[in-house]
């Protein structure tokens, strides 16, 4: 004969267990439902982070030293150093490519950083809206493998100043860093320590007798 | 008694100077009167780029730039020494030149033409590029770094010349502007030639339809061409070397 209060007891016990069963198999299903939910709001495409605009290109040619406009559509952040960046990096996608007019090996990944740093006039002042010095901030693996010579050197130098300008026209010098660190030469040739005018880069190059 | 020896004094000190001054002046008529009997000199500068620890660029068949413009910088002297034109090197083996001294070197040697030689696989026959300074008036001293600004000018006008010289010889020039800062340097005008690979149209022939930077005829042809050029330059820059 089992006692009475056992029997209480046994059928607490078990009441209970049945509420904590139910309550983790509840707990169990909003975890999974929120598992779900988390998987269903994962991108399954690479995100626009802004809409495209024209974005203007000075492509080097080797053929006849010459550096000429090209006009794309590329979605470019309102973040002018993001911006600077964009572009720079478009630019070297295409000297990459296996059909390049000027080829280099590298790619977007070979900018680093662009800064956008604002030039003092003589009186010392900076203006809101002034020129700027631009600092290119290439990959030393970038120059490791930049074909060596004067003029693929000097287009690669010249295409980055004029496309900073035409996309930024603010941009009034351009200084070159490698690693960070100041660089005598691109791969032997062009120099590397000194400042670059952006709008005399602009100026048509190459010519033909 | 003070009073007459500081008149002495200053009377000494004037004549002094009254010689140093005659002797300047006559010297200088002696100097002028040498130079306008031996006629005036026309010296060329040939700089073979890199050299030594800087092998410059790979080129094909495993060939350096280095050796290839020092090949390129003797047979141009030869043929610019064979017209009577003297020619000043900045290395005539492989040793190491830093930049500096390659510009000392042209300025020393008061030159109407100074040539900074290349070679390259990139792009199609020759590169003639001048200075990317700024032209500015000519004055009596230069600041080192920019001393080729006082001639940036010259400097066109002998790219314009080797421009055609090159041209009539058959080949593909390319004019641009550049910074180096050998010729950045130079106190003469100046340009950079770089040689790469003759393609298209113009190229003798290879199998492949290309004239190798490998390929003595090429180099020999564009020795001659350059050679030609000076030649001209010699006629056009006679007159003076004002920057």
């Amino acid at each position: 004969m089992i006692p009475r209060h056992q029997t209480v007891l046994f059928i607490v016990l078990l009441v209970a267990s049945v509420i904590m069963g139910s309550v983790l198999w509840h707990l169990r299903e909003r975890a999974h439902q929120r598992l779900l939910q988390g998987e269903n709001s994962a991108p399954t495409q690479a995100p626009q982070v802004a809409p495209a605009e024209q974005a203007t290109l000075m492509v080097a040619n080797d053929a006849d030293n010459s550096v000429l406009t090209r006009i794309l559509a590329l979605p470019l952040p309102q973040n002018p150093e993001a911006r600077a960046r964009a572009v720079l990096g478009k630019l070297l996608d295409l000297y990459a490519a296996p059909d390049a007019t000027h080829p280099v090996p590298g790619g977007a990944s070979s900018i680093a950083q662009v800064f956008l740093v604002p030039i003092a006039d003589a009186g010392g002042k900076v203006a809101q809206s002034g020129p700027e010095l631009a600092v290119v901030n290439l990959t030393g693996a970038f120059a490791a493998n930049h074909p060596s010579g004067l003029e693929t050197e000097t287009l690669t130098v010249l295409s980055i100043c004029a496309t900073l300008h035409a996309n930024l026209p603010r941009v009034s010098e351009v200084r070159f860093l490698v690693d960070g660190q100041q660089r005598d030469t691109l791969a032997g040739h062009a120099d590397l320590t000194r400042t670059y005018l952006a709008a005399e880069a602009s100026q048509p190059q190459g010519a033909r007798p | 008694m003070a009073f007459f020896a500081g008149r002495a004094g200053r009377g000494g000190a004037a004549c002094v100077l009254s010689l140093a001054a005659a002797a300047y002046v006559f010297g200088s008529q002696l100097a002028a009167q040498d130079r306008n009997a031996a006629g005036p000199r026309f010296v060329v500068v040939l700089d073979a780029a890199h050299g030594g620890d800087d092998a410059g660029a790979r080129l094909s068949n495993g060939q350096t730039e280095k050796s290839y413009t020092l090949a390129l910088s003797v047979r141009l002297r030869s043929l610019l020494m064979a017209r009577g034109i003297a020619v000043v090197t900045a290395r005539e083996s492989d040793v190491t030149v830093n930049a500096d001294r390659r510009a000392e070197i042209a300025n020393h040697a008061n030159a109407q033409a100074c040539l900074s030689l290349h070679a390259s696989q990139s792009g199609s026959g020759v590169h003639i590029f001048v200075s990317s300074l700024a032209p500015v008036q000519g004055t009596r001293f230069l600041p080192w770094n920019t001393a080729q600004s006082a001639w940036v000018q010259r400097s066109l006008s002998l790219a314009g010349v080797m421009n055609s010289a090159l041209g009539h010889a058959g080949m593909n020039v390319t004019l641009g502007r550049t910074a180096l800062p050998a010729i950045d340097s130079m106190a003469c005008p100046a340009v950079a030639v770089e040689v790469a690979p003759e393609r298209g149209a113009n190229a003798r022939g290879d199998a492949q339809g290309a004239d190798g930077l490998d390929d003595p005829g090429y180099q020999a042809r564009v020795a001659e061409a350059l050679a030609a050029a000076l030649v001209e330059w010699r006629q056009e820059a006679i007159g003076g070397r004002q920057p």
